[in-house]
């Protein structure tokens, strides 16, 4: 079974990685009762992240529509 | 932490409200489904940012709370016995059954132990091999692959000294249940998006078009929940009804296809007993009869356990979003954390327990409305 | 430190690597272990007479005393051990009323069984924390109880301190105005033992934060008007904020992006589903002080020991009185009530 070494920002516990196709060093996962059940996906965290910084960054009178 | 402080941005979050105020302009239902989101809506105050126009409610997404009493019983008779070592997750462990908790079965002399994974008992079954481990194997889709790898290991490795007490339970027919109910008033759902990560959002359609209503698959950050609740909003406003993805840093539409795999190897559907909502039809796993050596409900003859709930509970109505609360005689009053009366209250995901733990049973808060 | 003895009786008195029940049968093992552990360790003018008491010296004025069981598992963690709790915890249950803490008491009961090296190292940690607060421990007690009958090693004692004239700080003190600082991160010491317990790794340096206090309460004294102490151990900061809230009849009024938590506790209880707030503290004060002397009191703190990460976090109000109210991250507000039982692991 392939378990994995996982970084939570200073504390560092093991998780199993079975449902990850394709693990690699520094990939981003959630984690769920010691298994990794989704990567984060980069791309689309920064779209989402982007959005949300546009939306802080902006003035009132100013913003944009969304779809 | 990365991917989780940017989520909970103060600037953000207060445009994200100011967006949904200017969005909404009559009164909205919106339902969250999981329990992590009631908790991060409460803990947050995340109620408190929106207009008065947008009200959440929270539904029956906490499995600790919907674990039926018979059940947990059941997981209290196997817990006493002498030859057991009973493994369960923190939460379960204050849950009381109709005699007592977990913890009181511990205090008596039952050999109970919280574990952060199921594979930790696996671990416990190999290092005590004349005792027989039982893990209590609750939990939406999204624990289901766990507690499947788990029993899987346990046959690959010839563990004969472990098995699973299953009270599984399905998100889509819990909401296709409160939508079919004559009272109901939710009129869109911020759907699990852990349980999504593993299942993908594919089964939501169907149903979002079956009773029109939105579905919006949604994370558990402050900036998620208030993102969702702005694209629920937007639904409602142009009168769409579809499944959309906030959460789609972490859910695949197809979800995680080796997890279900897995879960299809072990598991099939049942109906399943929800607590303070009754018996919905095809909303549980079970493990598979060829497992069935591996099944605690097969190995453990328990006989049949009736245990009635006590009758003040309104955790049914709060669990499929009628009430709220504070709406119940009881609550903060004969009903708390200590001496929990029903489902709502017992695990700290229940929308009875995370107001009362959030002190809303104290004082009326001025509402981000209100201040604006 | 190596024992050795001289053989004053016709039965040879073996060397033990353990405890067992003839030390704490007051007999010649006991007198062994006194004069071979407790006595050097712990050496002052009181304990060398060996009496059932100690006669000491107390200067006029008033006293403050203490009593504390200190019974952790495991013994031994990142930043202490035991015996460093003891003497500082009960150091800093005296400074919290301003007082200088001055002599202390030991009680021991161990189990059956302790290796006698992991006694001796928790002997020695509080001789160094005793030397480190300028207290004495002058006086002690050794029960041996059979296996199984306690936890390894349980430490009771009692602390006795001078209050200064005119220095009146207590929980029913606090006035509308003041401001809350605490006096660095919370949540280090209890995130420490639960990680040792579980066996997790903790890739970056956080260790217990147990410290002995009295030095930073007396600068925080000297700098201005410092009207509530208390040391957040049990409970965490959370529970105190109740508590003096409901001592004092006032409201408080917290900033969540205020409090100080390190990384690595953050990610740890963001794991268990714990709250921060929650959790137990061993070298943290919190601190409620009228707002005209704020700065300077932080300043006072940010050069004392055991200060430097000192801030504030919020407010004393005269708004919902008994109650203390959280400005979430994120800008709404929740009420903070105390957990009724110790914190359980969340996992969903």
């Amino acid at each position: 079974m392939r378990m994995g070494r996982i970084d939570y920002g200073g504390i560092t516990r093991d998780a199993c990685l079975e449902y990850i196709p394709d693990p690699q060093i520094g990939d981003y996962v959630m984690v769920h009762v010691g298994f990794a059940i989704s990567k984060v996906d980069p791309e689309e965290a920064a779209r989402t992240y982007r959005y949300l910084s546009e939306l802080g960054e902006l003035d009132e009178l100013t913003m944009p529509e969304t779809t | 932490m990365k991917y989780v402080d940017e989520y909970r941005d103060q600037k953000v979050a207060e445009k994200l409200a100011v967006e949904i105020r200017r969005a909404a302009t009559r009164h909205w239902t919106i339902m969250e489904v999981c329990g992590g989101q009631t908790h991060s809506i409460v803990k947050y105050g995340i109620d408190y940012l929106l207009p008065k126009e947008v009200e959440l409610v929270h539904g029956p997404g906490c499995p600790v709370c919907v674990t039926p009493l018979e059940m947990i019983d059941r997981a209290h008779a196997i817990a006493r016995r002498p030859d057991v070592i009973f493994c369960s997750f923190g939460d379960m462990l204050r849950v009381p059954g109709s005699t007592g908790d977990l913890f009181q079965v511990k205090a008596a002399g039952g050999d109970v132990r919280i574990v952060y994974s199921p594979l930790d008992c696996l671990k416990i079954a190999a290092a005590n091999p004349k005792k027989t481990v039982v893990f209590f194997a609750i939990g939406f889709e999204t624990t289901a692959p766990a507690n499947a790898m788990a029993v899987w290991q346990a046959k690959a490795q010839s563990i004969r000294n472990f098995s699973v007490l299953v009270s599984h339970v399905l998100v889509p027919p819990a909401i296709a249940a409160i939508l079919e109910s004559p009272d109901n008033r939710v009129q869109a759902f911020l759907g699990p998006g852990h349980v999504c990560a593993v299942m993908g959002h594919r089964e939501y359609a169907p149903i979002g078009s079956r009773y029109r209503t939105p579905i919006v698959i949604t994370g558990f950050e402050p900036l998620d929940l208030l993102e969702g609740t702005l694209m629920a909003v937007r639904q409602l406003e142009q009168g769409r009804s579809e499944v959309e993805n906030q959460y789609a840093r972490a859910v695949d539409p197809e979800g995680n296809i080796g997890a279900q795999q897995m879960v299809r190897r072990m598991f099939e559907v049942c109906d399943r007993a929800w607590r303070g909502i009754g018996i919905i039809p095809q909303s549980g796993y079970r493990l598979k009869d060829e497992f069935c050596d591996y099944d605690a409900e097969q190995i453990f003859e328990l006989g049949l356990i009736h245990a009635p709930e006590p009758a003040i509970c309104i955790s049914g109505q709060v669990l499929t979003g009628l009430r709220k609360p504070h709406d119940c005689p009881a609550f903060a009053k004969g009903c708390t954390p200590q001496n929990p009366l029903g489902a709502t209250m017992v695990s700290a995901e229940g929308a009875c327990a995370a107001y009362y733990n959030y002190g809303r049973h104290l004082v009326a808060l001025p509402s981000g409305r209100e201040r604006a | 430190m190596a024992l050795s003895f001289t053989l004053s009786c016709p039965l040879p008195v073996t060397r033990h690597e353990a405890i067992v029940l003839g030390h704490g049968s007051g007999g010649r093992l006991t007198s062994q272990l006194v004069h071979e552990l407790f006595l050097p360790a712990f050496d002052n003018p009181a304990l060398r007479k060996l009496d059932d008491q100690a006669v000491l010296n107390v200067p006029p004025g008033r006293i403050a005393m203490t009593t504390d069981s200190y019974v952790v598992t495991p013994l031994f963690f990142p930043g202490g051990d035991i015996g460093h709790l003891a003497v500082n915890g009960t150091v800093n249950d005296l400074a919290m009323s301003g007082a200088k803490p001055l002599y202390l008491t030991a009680a021991f009961i161990i189990e059956e069984g302790l290796a006698l090296e992991d006694l001796q190292r928790v002997v020695h940690s509080m001789a160094r924390a005793a030397e480190d607060a300028g207290v004495s421990i002058v006086t002690g007690d050794t029960k041996v109880v059979n296996r199984g009958s306690a936890d390894k090693l349980f430490i009771t004692t009692a602390g006795v301190g001078l209050v200064p004239d005119g220095v009146s700080i207590s929980a029913s003190n606090a006035h509308p105005g003041d401001v809350v600082i605490v006096s660095g991160p919370i949540g280090d010491h209890g995130i420490t033992i639960w990680s040792t317990r579980e066996g997790i790794d903790l890739a970056g340096s956080l260790k217990s934060d147990t410290a002995p206090l009295h030095a930073l309460v007396e600068a925080m004294v000297g700098a201005g008007e410092v009207h509530v102490l208390r040391d957040p151990t049990r409970g965490g900061l959370g529970t105190s904020l109740c508590e003096i809230a409901g001592g004092s009849g006032v409201g408080i009024e917290l900033e969540a992006s205020a409090v100080p938590v390190r990384e690595e506790v953050r990610a740890a209880c963001e794991i268990l589903g714990m709250d921060p707030l929650f959790v137990a503290n061993e070298g943290r004060l919190l601190a409620m002080v009228a707002e005209s002397s704020a700065e300077a009191v932080l300043h006072a703190m940010r050069t004392a020991p055991h200060g430097r990460e000192a801030c504030s976090i919020g407010r004393v109000v005269v708004d919902h009185p008994g109650m203390v109210l959280l400005r979430t991250e994120i800008g709404g507000s929740r009420i903070l009530d105390m957990p009724f039982a110790e914190q359980l692991p969340r996992i969903c």
